[in-house]
């Protein structure tokens, strides 16, 4: 088995496939993160202003989130008009899949932030939009950043199952593998996403400690 | 084409049969069901026993985050390819991905019980099994009930994804439909099992409101008041909690 | 009885929490257990019930040794209160004061009259009983708290930090309630804290823990204010013991002096050149005529002057100091139990008498600390 997993990968040809699928799934699981990232956080921010608002959107996000995700991925193109396989309704169904897991931990962040933080800042001046940006979310990092990366695993993961409508990156290596009844590809392939889904974990972990020094020197607050 | 999804759900032809929506219902339901019986089996007595002596904890949270980026689809042709049979390795798989969330919960929410509620139980003269079943299993059940809603989740996408390897379900429809083109049906297939996963959340969350008891309802609105201030590092965990426990549904 | 022999506990990292304590707790009394965080305190608390079991050496309740005993069965004997309460928060009021009972093999029947009975005990209302944790306020969960673990009428109760995460005033009420149930129910209880003002309200006995688990000082709190047995203890006290202190002496040592008096409605005239108390036909003091007042044809209320706090013969020393201090006239007034006239003090004799005291060798130990 490990040499026929040997044999697989010591093909040139095949590691072009795999290195190109390699960066397909990172494209289609990163950018959704971004997309769905910087759409919570208005949503999040509305969400915790107003309380009629907060119950509809929590609400939708739970529904979301609980539609399968191939489901999502063939019924975008009926909505939106676009080709079945294009890779644009993964990328768009993950997107509203990460926004809707990030909606919850930017409220719950935007509510942990000390009162007695957003009034200091009010009085030395700032208006509530520039107040947002320099005090309420860095201080939400922390907690942000717990759900990011649970997103990011999760989009890693699901990114495969975009290889049933033709766009999946290293879940090609599985459609390939089942097709012609041969196991290295997806040995490598489930290897490589959880590999992927590691070095993303790490990368975010750091970032998240580059963006809080303060809670490394002692209380968070 | 809301016209022609229509037209196909409606469809007599498509109402009996064993391609038929019961049928394929019924078999979705079916494969959830009983894999969802499993990993409870597995999963409860397994996450109660990490939980309430603290053995193994660190294991199994490294075990489950771990889990959390396992392909679906990877994990099915695999499993397929090793074992021969679409059945079993479908169950296999559909197994190994509930578990997780299972444990996970069942572990969540005996940890998740007082500090000072288990210290009185104990300095009270409780032993470890009253302790566990008075007190842990009680404190247990929001945590416990969403590990399970979240496994349900899970195992109605697989189900889907796995028709990939010859499963029945509605997941036929969606990859029957894509491989002649036929658009109605593989959009039909997917409302069918979006408006599945959709009811059987609904259903187990009014479960949840009925197991979970009255008074534990109550101090999590207290908490959600902020009747007690919250460390920052404290909401940090409860939403990694929260969001493990979401993870995945729709793998 | 509560004994402690040679006990000595070290965890698994090599910590020693608790090292070598010899104490012994009086049936019946409360016996607080007081120091720094890290000092053992709450260690050498929870091997009373074996919540951790010491290293070596043996905690001994009434004669017997706690290892001798089922965990489970000795602490349903051992009432145990603890800081969050740690109430049940799935069970009613009502059940998390039953919980003992029940445990023990009473009827539920039984087991629910008894914790109604202990709800009114503790100041409760019994409609309280139907509620859950969650709709208390701290206060009240900590009542509830204390009566859980009455509940099975238990010799010994163990408080572990029991009032420290309420706020002051309630914290107050609680003592005070501690102290009345007390002296109806004669419990044996160890009663631990960081707070040393609420060790010596609460304790009949205190014992001083300091880091690293030694025992410091095991004294009677005034014993303890007057002469803390080394550094750390005179420094954990505080600096303010001596103030402290007066509130466990009466003033019987102090002598008390007479100054001139004058009744309400017939002022002396002239004015004498020293200070006049006024007293009115009860005896009982209505202010001071200043030195040296001229005689005004205004009203006689306008001339005196609202006294200070009034001492009472008998009461702690506290209070006569600040009757010295809040007088007009420095003299601390005095009164009998009928608030009658019974003479007055300076501020200088309440302290001189507090020195006294404190030179007395009432107990034959070697004064190390001194009044800061």
């Amino acid at each position: 088995m490990l040499g026929d997993i040997v044999q697989y990968l010591s093909d040139p040809f095949n590691q072009d496939r795999i290195l190109g699928y390699l960066g397909e799934h990172l494209q289609l699981s990163l950018l959704p993160l971004v997309i769905g990232l910087a759409a919570a956080i208005p949503l999040g921010w509305l969400a915790s202003r107003t309380r009629s608002l907060r119950l509809t959107l929590m609400g939708t996000a739970n529904v979301v989130y609980t539609i399968p995700s191939l489901a999502l991925f063939v019924v975008l193109p009926g909505l939106i008009g676009t080709q079945i396989t294009a890779p644009i309704n993964v990328i768009l169904a993950l997107s509203i899949y990460t926004a809707a897991l990030l909606v919850r931990p930017v409220v719950d962040a935007l509510d942990a932030v000390p009162g007695h933080v957003i009034a200091a800042a009010t009085a030395m001046g700032y208006r509530p939009l520039r107040r947002f940006f320099a005090v309420e979310l860095p201080l939400s990092v922390p907690v942000l950043a717990a759900g990011v990366r649970v997103a990011s695993v999760s989009n890693i993961s699901l990114v495969s199952v975009g290889a049933l409508i033709g766009t999946g990156g290293l879940g090609a290596l599985f459609t390939g593998g089942f097709q012609i009844r041969y196991l290295p590809p997806i040995i490598v392939g489930i290897a490589l996403t959880l590999l992927l889904a590691l070095v993303m974990d790490l990368l975010l972990v750091g970032l998240r400690r580059a963006l809080t020094p303060w809670s490394r020197v002692g209380g968070a607050h | 084409m809301l016209q022609e999804i229509l037209s196909w759900l409606t469809d007599p032809a498509h109402w009996s049969g064993p391609d038929g929506i019961p049928h394929r219902l019924l078999e979705h339901l079916g494969y959830t069901v009983v894999a969802a019986l499993a990993a409870i089996a597995i999963g409860v007595p397994l996450g109660l026993f990490v939980g309430h002596t603290g053995r193994g904890g660190l294991a199994l949270v490294g075990l489950t985050n771990g889990m959390r980026a396992l392909p679906t689809l990877g994990l099915v042709t695999f499993l397929f390819l090793v074992l021969g049979s679409t059945q079993t390795s479908t169950l296999i798989a559909l197994v190994v991905l509930a578990v997780p969330p299972v444990l996970a919960g069942t572990y969540a929410g005996v940890q998740d019980t007082p500090r000072g509620v288990v210290d009185a139980a104990q300095g009270m003269g409780m032993t470890g099994w009253q302790r566990l079943w008075r007190v842990e299993v009680p404190n247990a059940t929001p945590l416990l009930l969403g590990g399970i809603r979240n496994a349900v989740l899970q195992l109605v996408a697989t189900t889907t994804v796995a028709a990939f390897v010859g499963l029945g379900g509605l997941g036929r429809y969606v990859l029957d439909g894509l491989r002649v083109y036929a658009y109605p049906k593989v959009a039909a297939g997917a409302l069918l099992v979006a408006a599945l996963a959709v009811v059987l959340d609904l259903l187990l969350a009014g479960l949840q409101r009925v197991i979970v008891p009255r008074g534990l309802r109550l101090a999590a609105v207290t908490r959600r008041r902020g009747g007690v201030a919250r460390e920052p590092e404290r909401v940090g965990t409860d939403v990694v909690a929260g969001a493990v426990a979401r993870e995945g549904a729709n793998g | 009885m509560i004994e402690f022999r040679s006990v000595t506990k070290r965890f698994d990292d090599g910590t020693v929490a608790v090292d070598n304590l010899n104490l012994s707790v009086d049936a019946g009394t409360i016996t607080v257990f007081v120091g720094p965080s890290g000092c053992g305190k709450t260690t050498s608390l929870r091997m009373v019930n074996r919540m951790v079991e010491p290293t070596e050496g043996a905690v001994l309740v009434d004669g017997a040794d706690v290892r001798a005993s089922d965990p489970a069965l000795l602490r349903r004997r051992i009432g145990y209160v603890i800081q969050q309460a740690g109430l049940f928060p799935h069970r009613t009021v009502l059940d998390n004061v039953a919980t003992v009972p029940l445990l023990s093999g009473w009827t539920r029947r039984r087991a629910r009259d008894r914790a109604g009975e202990l709800l009114e005990l503790v100041g409760l209302p019994t409609e309280l009983g139907k509620r859950y944790p969650a709709q208390l306020s701290g206060g009240q969960q900590q009542r509830v708290g204390v009566a859980r673990a009455l509940a099975a009428d238990p010799p010994v109760l163990l408080m572990d930090e029991p009032f420290s995460a309420v706020d002051p005033v309630v914290r107050e009420g609680l003592q005070d309630e501690l102290l009345r149930l007390q002296a109806e129910l004669d419990k044996t209880i160890v009663f631990v804290t960081h707070d040393i003002d609420e060790a010596v309200k609460v304790g009949e006995k205190v014992a001083v823990f300091r880091q690293g688990g030694h025992l410091a000082q095991y004294a009677e709190p005034d014993e303890l204010l007057a002469r803390p047995a080394d550094d750390f203890v005179s420094e954990f006290v505080g600096r303010d013991r001596g103030y402290r202190r007066l509130s466990f002496l009466d003033a019987s040592g102090i002598e008390l002096r007479d100054v001139p008096t004058a009744r309400e409605g017939a002022l002396p005239e002239p004015r004498p050149e020293e200070w006049v108390l006024v007293l009115n036909a009860e005896d009982r003091p209505r202010g001071w005529l200043p030195p040296g007042s001229t005689v005004d044809t205004g009203s006689e209320t306008a001339e005196v002057q609202p006294g200070g706090s009034l001492y009472t013969k008998g009461t702690p020393m506290r209070g006569a100091l600040d009757a010295a201090l809040s007088s007009p006239s420095g003299l601390g007034v005095v009164v009998d139990e009928d608030g009658r006239y019974a003479g007055v003090v300076t501020a200088e004799e309440v302290l001189e008498a507090i020195q006294q005291r404190r030179a007395e060798p009432e107990h034959g130990e070697p004064e190390q600390g001194g009044f800061g």
